[in-house]
């Protein structure tokens, strides 16, 4: 294949813009030191509503409010909250039907997201998504995908559609470990690569796909080597440690806004709960002392921990932003149970869209 | 009204297209360099450039995806399949994201964009490059898919399919792209979802779409010199599905013949006899026929592929049936 087609839709480019993000400076230098205690709180603030919002989905689920499949993310939230606080509101964001944790964190709205999981008219996709189709246009949150791997070439489209504009966002995607062994996924690192397209791949390691341990599921358990197939920068991350996966993004970040370049980040990490609702956290494919010994390694606390420890959180100021945390996820289950179905005239409503160009 | 290939009449909308709209881009396997692997993209590559007119690697999953991730946040994309066989590998980012995607976002994702290529078996191919696949689309709500069978609704219909802001299924005939037919002039535009009557007869309505409507034209023309006149009702566009002209015409003629490339079980025609007897049950004067593909892979040997597809002969013999000539 001759260069120019290898290049097709990878021209270089100049960029325009400066990168500003979400309160937070996408330098490689960033870590905690550089970080502000702001920042920090805002770090907690994040983590903590994505944990009790999900404690309470747990609830609504055993109530039946909630239905169909749903799938936790307590035990992950460093990497979403530490992912979403190293991008821009302009840039994207897709992910796989573990996605609750990851939409709000990403800003999307807690009430809005609640409504969906409760099938309500006022829910994110009008109740017709439900929870492994969480999207939301206002904050580039391009869903909520449920097919395992099937939203990671989708990603790769967002990047090539970045490029084609001469813009200087980047796509974000997240998926499981599971997932690196389908084609989809060595398909889009592929094209990512070959047509350096400015999208961030993030495996969020958790160890097992549904119930199947990596060591029984993958050949080559260092997933990373999959970057080094596909000439692509890789890196591993502890993804309990809300810093290493901000320093780490910080990277990946800048490689893709400037050199418009993807990268395969492993962020290693452990979910507490089951790998949906129907599944006991422990028992069956991962035993008790396994379980406890990874939430030893809790990412809120040792957030907590090292904030503590800095002197910059007292024991009294964790109380309030925990509280604050409740009272959101009260108020948008509160505001889930009171709004109304859809109305069945909406059941033929988004099949197509009535609009041509 | 110029006389062009059904070639040159799709390659005619999407340069008219690529020009109108710049969010319009063309991807698949040798679409540029190689100006395609059918010719349909000839010239392309040096009127729009590398970054519109994009070769992809065989990966018909991934570049699939692309377009839907492209599509999702406002380009156009144009997906070429080499052939809609290969497109079973894609079928997820067609079916599970791109028909989808709207509804599952209550409303805020719209999938503008083309999934595109021969369809239908051509010469000696045998089985894994020999299939029609409207059925299979057709099936999914949320998908619109276009069949032409003349250049001047394969240059009208890609230009509506370009243009829709959803997920557009366009199955060329694969036998078709040398066939020739009159393409009017200027800006032309065929709306999806509304069939045409071909030819029209007073004795039999012969319901069809895609390569079958030369089959059909051949059919009306050998009957009409033993005094049989048929109407033949293109559909052009497999989903939606013009019923009112199905109706119009078996309400006329009261007998009815099915004509497809596909196979018989769960073939479009098993849809359309569907419509007749909801539509026309009292019209009715003799039972709906289906003329398709034998029920097995498309076979090697040129007499055994003869055969296996649907043909002129086995169409005129269901037509004088459903007439009790026979």
């Amino acid at each position: 294949m001759s260069t120019d087609a290898k290049r097709a839709p990878a021209q270089k480019r100049s960029d325009k813009g400066s990168p500003g993000n979400n309160g937070a400076d996408a330098s490689p230098q960033n870590d905690l030191a550089a970080t502000t205690p702001e920042v920090r709180r805002e770090l907690l603030r994040s983590m903590l509503l994505q944990r009790r919002f999900e404690e309470r989905c747990a609830e609504a689920y055993a109530l039946g409010k909630i239905g169909g499949f749903c799938h936790l993310y307590i035990g992950q939230e460093a990497i979403s909250t530490g992912v979403m606080s190293m991008i821009r509101p302009d840039d994207y964001v897709i992910t796989a039907y573990r996605d609750h944790g990851q939409a709000l964190a990403r800003g999307v709205s807690p009430r809005a997201v609640m409504a969906e999981l409760f099938g309500r008219d006022t829910g994110s996709s009008g109740g017709k998504g439900g929870s492994m189709h969480i999207f939301d246009a206002k904050t580039n949150f391009l869903g909520g995908h449920g097919i395992v791997g099937g939203h990671v070439p989708v990603a790769a489209g967002v990047g090539f559609a970045i490029k084609y504009r001469r813009g200087n966002q980047v796509c974000v995607c997240f998926f499981g470990e599971a997932a690196v062994n389908i084609g989809a996924f060595h398909e889009a690192l592929n094209l990512a690569s070959l047509w350096e397209l400015p999208v961030v791949f993030i495996i969020e390691n958790n160890r097992y796909g549904m119930g199947t341990a990596i060591s029984r599921s993958t050949a080559n358990e260092d997933v990373l080597v999959r970057a080094k197939g596909y000439r692509m920068e890789g890196e591993s991350v502890d993804g309990q440690d809300v810093f290493a996966v901000r320093e780490c993004m910080a990277r990946a970040v800048e490689r893709a806004r400037k050199e418009k370049r993807p990268t395969l980040i492993e962020m290693k990490t452990y979910r507490f709960m089951g790998h949906s609702m129907s599944d006991a956290a422990s028992g069956t494919y991962r035993t008790k002392d396994e379980l406890e010994e990874n939430m030893k390694r809790d990412p809120i606390l040792l957030l907590h921990n090292r904030m503590f420890e800095a002197g910059e959180l007292t024991e009294g100021e964790m109380h309030k932003i925990d509280d604050e945390a409740k009272a959101i996820a009260q108020d948008a289950w509160d505001f889930a149970d009171a709004s109304p179905e859809p109305p069945l005239e909406k059941l033929y409503t988004d099949v197509y869209a009535d609009t041509s160009s | 009204m110029a006389v062009v290939t059904y070639r040159d009449a799709l390659t005619q909308a999407l340069r008219e297209e690529l020009q109108r709209d710049d969010r319009v881009f063309l991807m698949g396997e040798e679409v540029a360099q190689y100006n395609g692997a059918y010719k349909v993209s000839k010239g392309l590559l040096d009127e729009f450039g590398p970054m519109r007119i994009v070769d992809t690697p065989i990966t018909e999953l991934g570049f699939a995806g692309v377009g839907v991730g492209a599509a999702m946040v406002g380009l156009r994309p144009i997906v070429e399949f080499m052939t809609w066989n290969f497109a079973l590998l894609a079928i997820d980012e067609v079916v599970n994201a791109a028909a989808k995607m709207l509804y599952m976002s209550g409303g805020q994702y719209k999938m503008p964009m083309v999934f595109r290529g021969p369809n239908g078996s051509a010469l000696q191919l045998s089985a894994q490059h020999s299939q029609a696949w409207e059925s299979w689309y057709a099936h999914i709500p949320g998908l619109k898919v276009c069949t032409p069978g003349t250049p001047a609704d394969a240059k009208g219909l890609l230009k509506s399919a370009i243009r829709d802001d959803n997920p557009v299924v366009f199955l060329e005939g694969e036998m078709l792209y040398n066939t020739k037919g009159e393409v009017p002039d200027g800006e032309h535009i065929v709306p999806i979802g509304v069939a045409e009557l071909k030819r029209e007869g007073d004795h039999c309505s012969v319901i069809t779409h895609g390569k079958m409507v030369l089959v059909a034209m051949k059919v009306a023309d050998d009957l009409a010199k033993e005094g049989i006149n048929i109407d033949v009702v293109d559909l052009r566009t497999v989903r939606p599905i013009d019923v009112e002209a199905i109706a119009r015409s078996v309400q006329k003629t009261n007998r009815a013949v099915v004509l497809e490339e596909g196979w018989e079980i769960c073939g479009m025609g098993s849809q359309v006899v569907d419509f007749i007897q909801r539509e026309c049950f009292d019209d009715l004067d003799a039972p709906v026929l289906r003329v398709h593909q034998e029920d097995v892979p498309m076979p090697y040997a040129k007499n055994l592929e003869r055969a296996a597809k649907p043909d002129a002969g086995k169409a005129i013999a269901a037509i004088k049936k459903v007439m009790y000539l026979d």
